[in-house]
């Protein structure tokens, strides 16, 4: 998924206007703590200072410039959070005058044993303000796309990157990408040692834009509604096949886009299946499934066939270090089979 | 027991470069245009202060008290849309520098009205939360510092731009203890990538009802310009001959070498913070535009009487905006959904 995201950021310097690619650690020679922004040609370092590295991508986004900037992990965007929402509400507070063409991406999650301070979410926080886009891919060609459709917006747009995807495969390749992945990786990948005379070699890359706010249906099904996004999404896919064996019919959504979300897409399936379990890792209070299982209930009550059901991070202060902290504190494999196999099976 | 505030020294001990305060060493034309949107300015933040206390506006702040900073600056910008014109980022006292780049009155009265017609935020800001686009002016918006984290963004589309343009951000002393000052002096000095912005203090001694010198060791703000390589000054902002010497060289300064300069201006805060200290006429401090009037009858600029009749043309000229603005409508409750996201028709989301 680096890479997928890598090849977008080279798509949107070279054809959507992209002006600068900066965060802490974003130019050479490291390209990024996750290597997503290496051999491209507007990145640059930042000071380490959150607050500035926002504050200035609103800045170039007034100015004309197309900004994608980074903050390194998650973790350290919550000193920010007010500038988010002055970028969320300065057209609106303008009364229309300024918007902010501008994309902040962020490794978020869990997943790669980061202790309490490398495995925060920001989705239920960044669903809190107004006045973005948020997406979050759960494949490479998803963030390929989603990053070119981001890179177009005339609105400011949060990219959140599950790190626990960063170094996966995707089953669809990225439009113009080698099939062979070594070779990908000798062109784009930066050498070790010295790097100061490498350049990247592009493929040819072709526009394979994914329009923000639309779901991807991810398996049909019958019986049970599942939508998740991010890292719990690949476990959903897998528990439906597990409970298929079981002769348990799983429609899976993945919601792609948290805002706008895709509404449609989740009426059309729980009116078929009658009943929806939302999937997510952030604190399950006031979580953004929440909302959508309050609006399920709302609007759907009468298709219902169980209560619509949230299966998120537990509401604890941190993600502790050992693997058997993490493992109870955010949705695990078992945990994803056990709460659909729970939904799918239950009676009143 | 609280600490004693520590006393900043008067400026005059910085010794100015410019000032000698006994000439008039520019045109008495431009004299004259200063001292009469001083006196715009006074009456139109009077004005608004007034329709606070009769109830047509929730909550006032602005700037009085800041005429002689505040006006040079205005006359100082090059105005315009985009980075090949000045940005302005600036804070909730700068009606002064609006009404000197050519502004009218009638937008501030109608945003501290809220009404629909409010040019800048439609009746959806505080009264001084100023934006206007056309000439580079961003939103105003209440949190204290925001504006230095964003400064450092415009500047480094003009820079790469070419050009003359420079970004400009104000705001007061009270909030330099914020990280975002920090960020402004941080980024617009990184080695080689120097920027062309103008960091502004205006220094009025308080943070709404603490002294500066209660919470801040650093005696001259703009010494902390030098830690970073950068030229900074503090001046007298209540003098407004010395303050559009002291900013003309400064806005030379970074319009050229397109580097960032600091400048610390001191000035007074006539009618408190905001109206949520009763925004009431302060007597203890120096009053810049009767100073000015002082000087400009003494050199046969323009006399006490003359000043006198402009202050009263303004103040029946804002009161009958303000009978205007008052008859105009509030905007509608359903454009609520307006101006979430540019270039989408607005509409509640959750609406079925």
């Amino acid at each position: 998924m680096a890479q997928a995201i890598r090849m977008a950021l080279h798509y949107a310097e070279e054809h959507l206007g992209v002006t600068d690619i900066f965060g802490e650690d974003v130019g050479p020679p490291l390209g990024g703590v996750f290597t997503c922004t290496q051999g491209l040609e507007t990145t640059w370092n930042s000071p380490l200072d959150e607050r500035g590295i926002i504050g200035t991508a609103m800045g170039l986004a007034m100015a004309g410039a197309r900004p994608v900037a980074e903050i390194q992990f998650c973790d350290y965007i919550y000193n920010t959070i007010d500038l988010l929402k002055l970028a969320g509400n300065t057209l609106w507070s303008s009364n229309g005058q300024w918007n902010l063409p501008m994309v902040v991406m962020t490794p978020v999650g869990s997943g790669i044993r980061g202790s309490i301070y490398h495995s925060h979410s920001f989705d239920a926080t960044m669903s809190h303000i107004p006045g973005w886009k948020t997406v979050m891919p759960s494949t490479p060609l998803d963030a390929y796309g989603l990053m070119l459709s981001a890179c177009r917006e005339q609105n400011p747009v949060m990219f959140l990157i599950p790190k626990a995807l960063m170094r996966v495969k995707g089953d669809e390749p990225i439009p113009g990408e080698p099939a062979d992945e070594k070779q990908l990786s000798k062109m784009i990948d930066a050498p070790l040692g010295d790097r100061s005379k490498w350049k990247a070699q592009w493929p040819e890359l072709s526009d394979a834009a994914i329009p923000l706010g639309k779901a991807k249906l991810v398996r049909q099904g019958s019986q049970l509604t599942v939508v998740s996004y991010g890292r719990t999404m690949p476990l959903v896919k897998k528990a439906a096949e597990t409970l298929a064996a079981e002769g348990l019919d799983a429609e899976v959504l993945d919601l792609r886009t948290l805002w706008p979300y895709d509404w449609d897409a989740i009426v059309e399936s729980v009116k078929k299946t009658g009943r929806v379990l939302f999937v997510n890792e952030d604190t399950e209070v006031t979580n953004f499934g929440e909302h959508l299982a309050r609006r399920v209930t709302e609007k759907l009550f009468y298709h219902l066939l169980a209560p619509p059901k949230v299966l998120a991070g537990k509401f604890v202060p941190g993600i502790g270090l050992a693997d058997t902290l993490e493992a109870a504190s955010v949705p695990q494999q078992g945990d994803v089979d056990a709460a659909m196999r729970a939904l799918a099976t239950m009676q009143p | 027991m609280a600490r004693d505030a520590k006393k900043l020294k008067p400026v005059k001990e910085f010794k100015p470069l410019i000032t000698k305060s006994d000439e008039l060493p520019l045109d008495p034309e431009r004299l004259r245009f200063m001292h009469e949107t001083m006196v715009k300015a006074r009456c139109l933040e009077e004005r608004l202060i007034a329709m606070y206390k009769s109830g047509h506006g929730y909550f006032w702040i602005g700037g009085p008290g800041e005429e002689a900073f505040n006006v040079p600056l205005g006359m100082l910008i090059k105005k315009g849309q985009g980075p090949a014109f000045d940005f302005c980022h600036f804070h909730y006292r700068q009606s002064a520098t609006l009404l000197a780049m050519g502004e009218h009155p009638l937008g501030a009265i109608r945003q501290m009205k809220n009404t629909a017609t409010d040019p800048y935020s439609g009746g959806r800001n505080f009264a001084g939360h100023f934006s206007k686009r056309e000439w580079n002016i961003a939103p105003v918006s209440s949190p204290i510092e925001v504006q230095y984290a964003m400064v450092c963004g415009t500047a480094l589309a003009q820079k790469r731009l070419g050009g003359d343009s420079i970004s400009i951000v104000t705001g007061g002393d009270a909030g330099t203890a914020e990280g975002d000052f920090a960020t402004s002096l941080v980024w617009s000095s990184r080695p080689g990538e120097e920027l062309p912005v103008l960091i502004l203090v205006t220094n009025n001694k308080w943070g709404i009802s603490t002294p500066y010198g209660q919470v801040q060791g650093v005696e001259r703000i703009s010494d902390r310009g030098a830690a970073f390589g950068m030229r900074a000054k503090t001046i007298d902002g209540n003098d407004p001959i010395s303050a559009y010497l002291e900013l003309k060289e400064a806005f030379e300064y970074v319009r050229t070498e397109r580097k960032p300069y600091l400048v610390e201006a001191r000035v007074s805060r006539l009618y408190g913070h905001s109206s949520a200290s009763g925004a009431n006429f302060v007597t203890a401090e120096a009053d810049c535009l009767a100073l000015f009037e002082e000087r400009l009858d003494q050199h046969g600029v323009r006399s006490k009487d003359e000043a006198k009749r402009l202050r009263q043309k303004y103040t029946e000229e804002f009161a009958e905006l303000a009978r205007q603005a008052k008859e105009e409508p509030f905007p509608d409750g359903g454009t609520i959904w307006n101006h979430v996201y540019a270039g989408e028709p607005g509409k509640d989301p959750l609406a079925d």
